[in-house]
């Protein structure tokens, strides 16, 4: 942890080489992809503050964590262990699978009606379909995933079925999920990264939604100061589909986060909710891509961001509205929360509209806690630093609402707090 | 009501404040005792709402000179909170939206601190509920705004009464009322009115700072102040009010300039 470890590319690809080089001998379902992934890493330029995409986000934290930590999940234990933001018991009605990496999350389980697993076919032929698609399959994070994850949790929703499930995991590893929507599936899915400790914790979530599916993906990620999460969300929706992703990161030393959503054919509806918060010296980067292929796409798009202490927030949100997407309704919104003078936010929408006919709001605010506002508690009562916390709290709720039901139950008030230790 | 006797509230003696570099109190003097209601009227900029901010702690204003005696205490040296534990409220002439701060946890929340102040245990959940729909019947609000979050989309009139609602749970000794009355229909004025009147007791006062007459109709003072110029310029009975009514406030104009006058060549500001 000192300041002669360098952010540049060339320090990052010496840690890959290392990191590649401690990793088990490809093996498994996944060993294909792993040795693709592995070549593809020897020779990828890892990112760079050089790289437009990567501008502002120092990646100097991966070269300082331990090159064994991810894909041997060292710290999950057996499954039914879990972490302390998830309660004991699911909520009802609810399956909980546990994600460690290594073990079958389904083994032993029996499935809700309307939910199987993936046939080791149809695994080969869908997976990565939709990394492809949404252009970032050959992402580094990607690679590195493919490099790394053992298994993947393969699942198709049936037609005309409701499904709710929890995905929690602890610990570094590297996960891999994809997703089948038939048409009109209905899956509410809530997941839970949790880290402890220092190690890198990768996600490469595939979905599939059929034609009139609904997805509701609630993503809650509680980090670690020592570790690193880096995470792609990548989306095909077919028409009439929907999709409403929320996602919250607190906590990581460095997050990335990449939701990845293409309509293939328009005239779907995509709701995305993100909610980051940094303290210390923090970092959280959500790079957002959304294409709409098609006429009459809906977009819905609000992403919230809060910094205190050193903490640095990264939003960037790419909104492409190609020709052929005429009568597209889109809408984004970057909110950031600015709790101390050295903390620091960029954020930059990135629209991208070639048609003509459409409708395309975009807008972005930064402050810090309005003094009305706290001025009006303290006047009948409340102390400055109870009153410092509401307003913060009242700031995340409009994402956190969001949230499906068991997802919300794992974002206690003290994990979203940042106080004024924090903020100093 | 007055009573000689009556023990001092409020005692403010030649308050200066400015806010940024801009002077606006020069020096007000106002004596309140329990079961008093005073009202402070005058021009816009004459000082009334600056006088209520400062009262409360607002931190955009500084106070250059004077005191202001609470019940015996500094109340210049505490927190805004503080104040409002020991018993002063102001009701907002633009009280605040809150987006996702539900207004019935923000009540509970302001009223356990006034009672943990007081030596009352603090009120849980159910407890509260029942308090705050009794106290709902001082101003007829709609028990459906305590789901909302504070103040966020409420008519003006709405927002006034979550004032009062917020007085009738706080139950303050000294309330200080800032324009209560902008904003509102007549048919609010007289249940913000209404309220206030049966807030009002022998050992609590009210400070009325209006624009009006029209809410001094509704409540009626036991003194009248016209403030100019950062001073309390005169100081009389019900009947200023309706003085100020018929003749309006050029010749507050006109006793200010004379006043300046003969203090020579002497600024107001160092008045």
């Amino acid at each position: 942890m000192t300041a002669a470890l360098s952010s540049s590319a060339a320090g990052l690809a010496g840690w890959t080489q290392r990191w590649l080089k401690d990793l088990p001998e490809p093996a498994g379902e996944l060993a294909p992809v792993q040795e693709r992934g592995r070549r593809a890493l020897t020779e990828l330029t890892p990112p760079s503050s050089r790289q437009e995409d990567w501008r502002f986000t120092d990646l100097a934290l991966l070269q300082q964590l331990p090159t064994a930590s991810v894909g041997t999940a060292e710290t999950a234990t057996a499954s039914s262990a879990v972490g302390e933001y998830a309660p004991l018991a699911p909520t009802p009605g609810v399956l909980r699978l546990h994600l460690d990496g290594r073990r079958d999350p389904l083994a032993g389980l029996s499935l809700p009606a309307g939910l199987t697993a993936l046939s080791p076919l149809d695994t080969a032929q869908a997976l990565g379909h939709t990394l492809a698609a949404t252009g970032c399959e050959h992402h580094w994070p990607v690679e590195l995933n493919h490099a790394a994850a053992e298994r993947v949790l393969a699942l198709r929703v049936a037609s005309r079925s409701a499904v709710r499930l929890e995905l929690v995991s602890r610990g570094p590893a590297a996960f891999r999920v994809l997703l089948v929507l038939e048409e009109k599936a209905d899956l509410e899915l809530s997941q839970l990264l949790q880290a402890d400790g220092s190690g890198l914790t990768s996600l490469v979530l595939e979905a599939h939604l059929g034609r009139s599916a609904r997805l509701r993906h609630g993503l809650v990620a509680h980090g670690h100061a020592d570790a690193a999460l880096l995470a792609h969300l990548a989306i095909e929706q077919e028409p009439e589909s929907d999709c409403q992703l929320t996602a919250v990161t607190a906590g990581w030393g460095l997050a990335r986060l990449e939701p990845r959503l293409l309509q293939v054919d328009g005239q779907a509806c995509s709701t995305l909710r993100g909610l980051q918060l940094v303290q210390g010296r923090q970092i959280a980067d959500t790079h957002s891509h959304i294409r709409f292929n098609g006429p009459e796409g809906r977009l819905d798009q609000l992403h919230k961001a809060v910094a205190a202490g050193q903490g640095r927030s990264v939003f960037n949100g790419a909104v492409r509205v190609p020709r052929e997407a005429q009568r597209t309704n889109a809408a984004q919104l970057s909110r950031s929360l600015l709790l101390s003078d050295r903390a620091r936010i960029d954020t930059k929408p990135e629209l991208e509209i070639v048609a003509d006919d459409v409708k395309c709001a975009h807008g972005a605010t930064v402050s810090s806690l309005q003094t009305d506002e706290l001025f009006y508690l303290q006047s009948r009562g409340i102390g400055a630093e109870q009153a410092a916390q509401l307003l913060q709290r009242a700031f995340c709720e409009e994402v956190l609402r969001e949230l499906p039901e068991a997802a919300r139950a794992w974002c206690p008030l003290d994990a979203l707090q940042l106080g004024a230790e924090a903020a100093a | 009501m007055i009573r000689s006797d009556a023990p001092v509230l409020l005692e403010i003696r030649d308050l200066q404040a400015r806010v940024e570099d801009k002077a606006i109190l020069k020096g007000v003097n106002l004596t309140v005792r329990a079961g008093e209601i005073h009202a402070v009227m005058g021009r816009n900029g004459s000082g009334k709402s600056t006088l209520s901010k400062v009262l409360a702690g607002h931190p955009a204003y500084t106070v250059t000179g004077g005191s202001v005696t609470y019940r015996g205490e500094n109340l210049l040296d505490m927190e805004p909170e503080r104040r409002a534990r020991i018993g002063v409220f102001l009701g907002f002439q633009y009280p605040v939206e809150i987006p996702g701060v539900s207004n019935l946890e923000f009540l509970r929340v302001a009223t356990n601190a006034r009672r943990a102040e007081q030596g009352d245990e603090e009120l849980d959940t159910f407890a509260f509920e029942d308090l705050v729909r009794e106290r709902l019947q001082v101003v007829q609000m709609d028990p459906a705004f305590l789901d909302r979050s504070v103040n966020e989309g409420f008519s003006g009139g709405e927002k006034k009464r979550n004032e009062i609602l917020q007085m009738a749970l706080l139950e303050p000794l000294v309330a200080i009322l800032d324009e209560t009355d902008s904003g509102l229909d007549i048919d609010a004025l007289r249940i913000v009115a209404g309220g206030v009147n049966q807030l009002a007791s022998p050992d609590n006062a009210t400070l009325l700072i209006t624009h009006y007459q029209r809410l001094l109709d509704a409540i009626t003072p036991d003194y009248v102040h016209v403030m100019a110029a950062g001073r309390i310029l005169r100081t009389g009975g019900k009947e200023l009010a309706l003085e100020l009514e018929q003749r309006g406030y050029d010749w507050v104009d006109e006793e200010l300039a004379a006043l300046e006058a003969a203090a020579g060549r002497q600024p107001a500001e160092v008045a």
